[in-house]
């Protein structure tokens, strides 16, 4: 099957300035035309794509696919069939797996594991520290060159002081890494467990300041400044510091970052009475910092939109609040969550296929995440009309935890395709 | 905000009682009430009362409690229930699936009521959502976020003795932070309808954005007493010193410690309360805990009359959703 025609599809390709209905053809893995279809192509089959939405693969910049480490909780099998199945060509995922991703061989078995499955490019962050100790610097050039990995970063795991970040800064700086940075103090945010507010005051939670993420941006920003790497935010929460980091892009510094779609719909009030499925990390905030997340995205300071797909198993999420496990089971949500952006007048909808393709593709430095002719076939065809409810019970992902079961959703991916072959339907 | 509705079976009776955030007047007064009718059994010879013959109730503490179990205990003795009273370790159910197990464990030996102290806030309402529909859960207390039957039993102590709460100026005085109690005392007075809830303690010891619940706050008490009618001091736990919260005891005490002078800047009439056990001489100076306006040893005895009544309220009529109402 390796000459496919997708006919009468809105093409949507922000990256080449794209946005019509035409038809876009396929041969050998790779996009031969797009719009003038040769008239010596013969496709082995077509896809009507008729009234519905043609975009590059999306790319997910944070996706915690539980192996290796957690098997119980999901495996690179399971949580990439669920990618697929929500229009998710490529992952990455983050270093903190078990054993963790600071060799190359870690990262290897990832690739090999995610390519013999078959169903989406996954691709890695190695450790900044070794063991993610915060302490002693990983092997990085290694973990670039042989595991292959896009960039580093010690996932939420403290770095013990500020020298030792800014000497990961400096070394990444040389070998030309993007370090991915979770912004956290962790003496601020101590045991805390939902934003400090009237949420934690409510429910007596210990609480999360705001401080706790800005105080890490603030000091963060300044190094970056110093050492001249190349960084990324991931899944900023609070309003200062979209300010702090759209002043530093602002000012020349290289720097970009993300946010979580939960995000952009939920705030600390949903936490309710100790919802165990608003239990999240950075935590939900309030309504202003949600406003300010958006506002990021619609004026761009916030390029790209990421799952921060955590898959848990059911008795993680049964317990008192603060003794469950953080997280929510995103994949299958991250578009329809993003489609709704668009209808609540935050971005376009080219703009929103934007942060979740060509702009995470440039922060990991991949060449994919649009529909150049000669590039690689990796393709989300999805219906934007369609109405859904969800029912995390029913998500493909081995995780069932959501924190949106039961809202209603538009936009329902109907084929996704991996290097010219389609993995989805299955 | 739905899972409030939890409280409450489909007839709209109280099932469980894990809050007092969100009842209406009407309800905490009809305990109110109801424990007035039992305080004046307590003092009777014959001091049982045959409302819960034939119920079980399970103590389950999974923090050390001899005060609060003790008082429940003798409450549903005095109901006439079967007690029975289990304190688990606090590393035996780290993990949420052996609290459910020990809870299916409970439901088999059939159980009628759960009163649960947890040190993790949110411990009751995760077991009231979890145990079987012919079961109630009382909350003795789960971390710092509410203690509603302590905090229904110093409403009635307040009744006794200033019976109109629409006239009311009270201040809750110390660590509302890590405080139950006063969470669960903040929403019950609202409810009742008293205009002023103050509180008072140093900016560590105070929640942020504590005005959301219905308070007006102060940092000193020469401000924060003046003219009030009711003064509760809460307890300071040692292990604020350790937090960063407070540079000792003795300076908590030079600036919140309530002495005699301090407490003349309240009303003249002023009761004085605290939840109990009292630390002398960090909170509360000994004159003024054993003094004329203090009720506290009041409170202790009313514990015993609102736990009846919140008992015999919640079993003493039938609480499963299969009966059909009249």
């Amino acid at each position: 099957m390796s000459r496919i025609l997708i006919a009468n599809g809105h093409l949507i390709d922000p990256a080449n300035d794209i946005d019509k209905t035409a038809d876009l053809a396929i041969a050998d893995g790779r996009i031969l035309a797009c719009g003038e279809i040769p008239a010596d192509f013969h496709a082995e089959q077509t896809i009507d794509a008729r009234d519905q939405i043609v975009c590059p693969g999306l790319i997910d910049l944070a996706a915690r696919l539980r192996e290796p480490g957690a098997e119980h909780k999901g495996s690179i099998a399971s949580e990439t069939r669920a990618a697929a199945a929500a229009g998710i060509t490529t992952l990455c995922v983050p270093p903190d797996t078990d054993p963790i991703i600071d060799n190359p061989a870690v990262s290897e078995l990832i690739h090999q594991k995610a390519e013999a499955a078959g169903f989406a490019r996954v691709v890695t962050l190695g450790a900044l520290t070794q063991q993610l100790n915060g302490e002693q610097l990983a092997e990085m050039v290694k973990l670039q060159q042989d595991g292959g990995c896009v960039g580093i970063s010690n996932a939420r795991r403290p770095v013990k002081n500020n020298l030792i970040m800014r000497r990961a800064m400096e070394y990444a700086a040389s070998c030309g890494l993007t370090v991915f940075l979770h912004a956290d103090d962790p003496g601020l945010s101590g045991q805390g467990c939902v934003h400090e507010g009237g949420i934690s005051t409510r429910l007596g939670l210990p609480g999360i300041p705001e401080s706790a993420e800005t105080v890490a941006v603030a000091r963060e920003l300044m190094l970056i400044e110093q050492t001249g790497v190349r960084a990324h935010f991931c899944q900023i929460s609070c309003a200062h510091s979209v300010q702090m980091i759209a002043r530093a892009q602002h000012d020349g510094l290289p720097v970009s970052m993300d946010v979580a779609a939960h995000q952009l719909h939920l705030t600390d009030m949903d936490v309710g009475y100790f919802n165990s499925q608003c239990h999240l990390l950075p935590p939900l905030r309030s309504q202003r910092d949600r406003d300010a997340l958006r506002n990021g995205l619609g004026n761009r300071n916030i390029s790209a939109i990421c799952s921060d797909h955590q898959p848990h198993d059911a008795d993680a999420k049964l317990a008192p609040f603060a003794e469950t496990e953080a997280g929510i089971s995103a994949l299958e949500t991250l578009l329809p969550l993003s489609l709704r952006l668009v209808d609540d007048g935050v971005l376009s909808l080219s703009e929103m296929i934007a942060t979740l393709t060509i702009e995470p593709a440039r922060i990991l430095g991949l060449p994919s995440g649009q529909l150049g002719v000669g590039g690689c076939a990796d393709i989300c065809i999805f219906d934007p009309l369609q109405h859904w409810t969800v029912e995390p019970e029913k998500f493909i992902s081995n995780g069932k935890n959501s924190a949106f079961g039961g809202w209603e959703l538009k936009g329902r991916v109907t084929h996704t395709m991996l290097n010219g072959r389609l993995v989805y339907p299955y | 905000m739905m899972r409030q509705d939890i409280q409450f079976d489909k007839q709209g009776r109280l099932r469980h009682f894990l809050t007092t955030e969100g009842l209406s007047r009407q309800t905490l007064t009809e305990i109110l009430d109801h424990a007035e009718n039992f305080a004046s059994v307590i003092n009777k010879p014959v001091k049982k009362a045959p409302l819960l013959r034939g119920k079980t109730i399970a103590n389950l503490f999974f923090e050390a409690s001899t005060r609060t179990r003790t008082t429940f205990e003798l409450a549903a003795k005095r109901l006439s229930a079967d007690v029975i009273n289990i304190n688990i370790q606090t590393s035996a159910t780290k993990k949420g699936e052996s609290l459910l197990d020990m809870l299916r464990n409970l439901e088999a030996m059939h159980c009628d009521m759960f009163i649960v102290r947890h040190m993790q806030s949110g411990a009751a309402h995760f077991i009231a959502e979890h145990v079987a529909p012919h079961i109630s859960v009382i909350n003795a207390g789960d971390g710092s976020h509410a203690h509603p039957t302590q905090a229904m039993l110093d409403m009635f102590t307040i009744r006794r003795h200033k019976p109109d709460f629409t006239s009311l100026r009270v201040a809750i005085i110390g660590d509302i932070m890590h405080s139950r109690v006063a969470r669960s005392q903040i929403h019950a007075l609202n409810i009742l309808g008293v205009p002023d809830v103050r509180v008072i303690g140093p900016h560590t010891l105070i929640p942020p954005q504590a005005e959301q619940l219905g308070v007006h706050v102060f940092h000193q008490m020469e401000q924060g007493l003046r003219d009030v009618d009711v003064v509760i001091m809460l307890r300071l736990q040692r292990e604020r010193m350790e937090g960063a919260l407070l540079p000792s005891e003795d300076e908590y005490f030079r600036c919140y410690g309530l002495t005699p002078e301090k407490l003349a800047l309240a009303r003249e009439d002023a009761i004085v309360m605290h939840p109990g056990p009292i630390n002398r001489g960090v909170e509360i100076d000994s004159a003024v805990a054993d003094g004329p306006q203090s009720v506290i040893l009041e409170q202790v005895t009313n514990g015993l009359a609102v736990r009846m009544a919140v008992m015999s309220l919640i079993l003493g009529r039938g609480n499963t959703d299969s009966e059909v109402s009249p």
